[in-house]
C-alpha cells in the first residue's frame, strides 16, 4: 500500500511537472521544474527500498545489516535537494531579468500573434 | 608516487581555490584579477600536460597506466575515486588549451563587461575537470551541476535580450536534463547497488534477467541526459542559438561543453556495455549510430542555411557531436581512435572559429548582412559595367591576417588537406571501411558504412560551401568595408589554436598512436576496473591522506 501511494505520488508530481513544463509562461515553467524535482527526489529516496522504522546510521558493536535502511539514497537526496534548490533560485533570477528586458513573461520573450 | 599522485586532484582544487580567491577582490581591480586567473590557467595547462605524460608512460609491466586517487582515503567501491586514464588526460589537456586561449581573448576586453567573469570561468573549469576525472556516477552529477551552474552565469554574461532569451531556454533544458540524470543514476543504483563506475562494470553481467530491463531503462534515461548536452537530434535544437548568443570567449570554451556529454557516453558505453557485459553488450549502440547520423544531417543542413557566422559555428558544433556519437555507435577500436583524433581537431577548430567570428563581425553590421543576402538572391547587376578592367584590391594587414585565420578554420571545418581536419576524417572513414565492428565480416563494406561515409563527406562539402560564401562576402566583397580594430591579445589565441591544429597535423603519427592505445584500453576496460578496485589506501593515517 505504501509503495502504491508513493508511486502514485511520484507519478502525479512528475506528470503535473511535465505538463507545466510544456506551457508557454515562465512562471508555469519554474513551478513545473520544481514539481519534477520533488518527484525525482522522492524517486531517488524510493530506490533505497521502503522501510519503516529502520535507521540509516549504523551503531557500534555487533550489527545485522538487515536491520538498517540503505543510507546512500538518503545522502543522494540531500545533495539533489541542495543542488535543485540552488539552480531553481538561479533560474528564478533569470526569469525576472527576462521579464524586465522583454516586457513579457512568455518563454520566447514575445507574445505569440 | 608522492606528489605525482596528489597532482591528480590539482585540476579540481586549483580552479576552485582561484575562483574563490578572485571573489575577494573588488571588480575595479580587473587587471589583477585577469593576471591571477591567467596564472592559474597556465598552471592548469602545465598540470594537464604533466598528467598527459603520466598517463602515456606504461607501467613497469607494460600495461596501460591508470592513476587512481582515493578521496578521504576510502577504498574504491565505498568512497569516491578520481581516475586518470588516457582518455581523461586527453580531455584535461584539451580543456587546458581551450581555457587558456579563451581567457587570453577575454582579457582583451570581455572580462570587464560584467561582474565575476573570472570566478565563473574558473568554476566552469573546475566542473569540467571534475567531470573528466571522476570515477563515480553521482559525483559526476555534482560536477555536472557545478559546470552547468557556472555556464548559466557565463551564457548570460554581457546581458542583452538575446542572451537572456537564449539563456532561459538553455537553463530550462538543462534543468530538465538534470532531472533525467538523477532518475537514471538512481535506477542504476537501485538495481546494482553501486555508483562506482568500475564496480558497476563488473556487476552488470551478473544482473538477473528480471532486473535487466530496469537497468537498461536507467542507462537509457541517463544516456538521454547526456545526449541533450551533446545536442543529438532531436534533442539539440537549443544548442546553436545558445552558443551563438554567448559572448565570444564563452562560446569558445563552450566548444568543449558539448564534448563532455560525448566523453561520458564514450566512457560509459564502453565500460558498462562493452563486450564483457553479458546480455547487455552494445546496449544502445545502434541508437547512437542512427541518432549521430541524423545529427550530422541536421547540423550540415543548418550550416548551409546559416546567414550569420555565429549560427554557422553553432550548427557545426552539432555536426561535430553527431560524428562523435555515430562513431561511438560503431563501437570498434579503429573507429574510436579516429573519432578521438576528430574530436581534438574539431573542438580546437570550433573554438578558434567562435573567437574569429567576434572579430570578423566587427567589420560588418547585421543590416549589411541582410543586404548581402538580398543581393545574392536578386542579383547585383548594377555594378556590372564598372568591373571590366582588372583592379587590384588593397586588403589591409588586419583583414589579411583575419582572412588567413578564416581560411585555416574553413579548411579544418571542411576537413580538407593539409590541416588536421583531413587526417581526422581520413582516419574515421578508413576505419569505418576496414573494421570488424559493424556487424559484418571483415572488409565487407555494408550499407551503414556507406551511409556514414556519405554523410561525413556531405557535411564537409556543406561546411566548405558555407565557409566559402561567408569568406567571399566578408573579405572579398564587403559592402561596407571598415577595418576592425583588433588587439594582439585577441588575435594571438586564434593563431595559437590553429598552430596547435597544425602541430597535431605534423605530429600526426605520434598523436594517432596515442589515440590508438587510448581506444584499445577503452575497448578492454578490465585493466581500468582492476586498477580502480585494487587501489591501495595510504597506509598510515598521516597528513598526506587528508583532503
Amino acid at each position: 500500500m505504501t509503495e502504491l501511494t508513493l508511486a502514485l505520488g511520484i507519478g502525479f508530481l512528475v506528470g503535473s511537472g511535465v505538463w507545466l513544463l510544456l506551457r508557454p509562461r515562465t512562471y508555469q515553467l519554474i513551478i513545473g521544474l520544481s514539481l519534477i524535482a520533488y518527484g525525482v527526489n522522492l524517486f531517488i529516496f524510493s530506490m533505497g527500498r521502503l522501510r519503516t522504522g529502520a535507521p540509516p546510521v549504523v551503531s557500534s558493536g555487533q550489527i545485522n545489516p538487515a536491520d538498517y535502511t540503505d543510507p546512500i539514497p538518503q545522502a543522494l537526496v540531500l545533495t539533489a535537494i541542495v543542488i535543485g534548490f540552488a539552480t531553481t533560485a538561479l533560474f528564478l533570477v533569470v526569469l525576472l531579468v527576462s521579464r524586465g528586458l522583454t516586457g513579457s513573461d512568455h518563454v520566447d520573450g514575445r507574445e505569440p500573434n | 608516487m608522492g606528489w605525482a599522485n596528489h597532482l591528480l586532484i590539482a585540476p579540481i582544487v586549483l580552479p576552485l581555490a582561484t575562483g574563490a580567491l578572485l571573489l575577494l577582490f573588488d571588480e575595479r581591480r580587473h587587471t589583477l584579477k585577469a593576471l591571477v586567473s591567467l596564472a592559474s590557467t597556465v598552471a592548469l595547462l602545465l598540470i594537464a600536460i604533466v598528467l598527459l605524460g603520466v598517463a602515456d608512460t606504461p607501467t613497469a609491466e607494460g600495461a596501460v597506466r591508470t592513476g587512481v586517487y582515493l578521496l578521504a582515503n576510502w577504498p574504491a567501491p565505498f568512497g569516491i575515486v578520481l581516475v586518470l586514464d588516457r582518455l581523461s588526460a586527453l580531455m584535461l589537456a584539451l580543456t587546458g588549451v581551450l581555457a587558456l586561449t579563451s581567457l587570453i581573448f577575454a582579457s582583451a576586453r570581455w572580462h570587464i563587461a560584467g561582474p565575476h567573469f573570472h570566478t565563473l570561468f574558473q568554476l566552469l573549469l573546475m566542473g569540467l575537470n571534475g567531470a573528466f576525472l571522476t570515477g563515480d556516477l553521482f559525483n559526476l552529477f555534482v560536477f555536472f551541476e557545478v559546470l552547468l551552474a557556472a555556464s548559466y552565469g557565463l551564457v548570460l554574461y554581457g546581458s542583452g535580450a538575446l542572451r537572456v532569451r537564449a539563456g532561459l531556454h538553455y537553463i530550462a533544458i538543462n534543468l530538465a536534463a538534470s532531472a533525467l540524470f538523477l532518475i537514471g543514476v538512481s535506477l542504476i543504483y537501485g538495481v546494482t547497488g553501486t555508483l562506482n563506475m568500475a564496480d558497476l562494470a563488473g556487476r552488470i553481467a551478473a544482473v538477473p534477467a528480471e532486473d535487466r530491463m530496469l537497468l537498461e531503462a536507467g542507462a537509457a534515461i541517463l544516456g538521454i541526459a547526456f545526449l541533450v548536452k551533446a545536442g543529438m537530434w532531436p534533442l539539440g535544437f537549443w544548442l546553436p542559438t545558445a552558443y551563438m548568443a554567448a559572448a565570444a570567449p564563452v562560446a569558445a570554451i563552450f566548444a568543449i561543453l558539448s564534448k563532455v556529454g560525448v566523453y561520458i557516453l564514450l566512457r560509459l558505453s564502453l565500460l558498462l556495455f562493452g563486450a564483457e557485459s553479458g546480455a547487455s553488450a552494445e546496449f544502445g549502440a545502434s541508437w547512437l549510430l542512427v541518432g549521430g547520423m541524423a545529427t550530422i544531417a541536421f547540423g550540415a543542413t543548418g550550416v548551409l542555411a546559416s546567414q550569420a557566422m555565429g549560427r554557422l559555428a553553432g550548427f557545426y558544433v552539432l555536426v561535430s557531436s553527431g560524428t562523435m556519437l555515430a562513431a561511438i555507435g560503431v563501437a570498434s577500436v579503429p573507429v574510436t581512435s579516429g573519432a578521438l583524433f576528430y574530436m581534438v581537431s574539431s573542438t580546437l577548430a570550433i573554438s578558434a572559429f567562435f573567437l574569429l567570428v567576434e572579430l570578423v563581425e566587427r567589420i560588418q553590421d547585421p543590416a549589411a548582412n541582410v543586404l548581402a543576402v538580398t543581393m545574392e538572391a536578386y542579383g547585383d547587376d548594377m555594378d556590372e559595367d564598372e568591373v571590366n578592367e582588372e583592379v587590384g584590391v588593397l586588403i589591409p594587414g588586419t583583414l589579411a591576417a583575419l582572412g588567413i585565420c578564416f581560411a585555416g578554420c574553413a579548411v579544418l571545418i571542411a576537413g580538407l588537406p593539409p590541416l588536421s581536419g583531413f587526417i581526422a576524417k581520413f582516419a574515421l572513414i578508413s576505419a569505418v571501411f576496414n573494421n570488424d565492428g559493424l556487424g559484418g565480416a571483415a572488409n565487407a563494406v555494408n550499407a551503414t558504412a556507406w551511409a556514414m561515409t556519405g554523410l561525413l563527406l556531405l557535411a564537409g562539402l556543406a561546411g566548405m560551401i558555407a565557409m566559402t560564401r561567408m569568406g567571399i562576402r566578408t573579405f572579398w566583397a564587403p559592402i561596407d568595408g571598415t577595418v576592425p580594430r583588433v588587439r594582439v591579445s585577441e588575435f594571438f589565441p586564434i593563431a595559437f589554436l590553429l598552430a596547435v591544429c597544425l602541430g597535431i597535423t605534423v605530429q600526426g603519427g605520434s598523436v594517432m598512436r596515442y589515440m590508438d592505445t587510448t581506444a584499445q584500453s577503452l575497448h578492454a576496460p578490465s585493466d581500468y576496473v582492476r586498477s580502480v578496485l585494487s587501489a591501495k589506501r595510504v597506509p598510515a593515517p598521516g597528513k598526506e591522506g587528508v583532503e
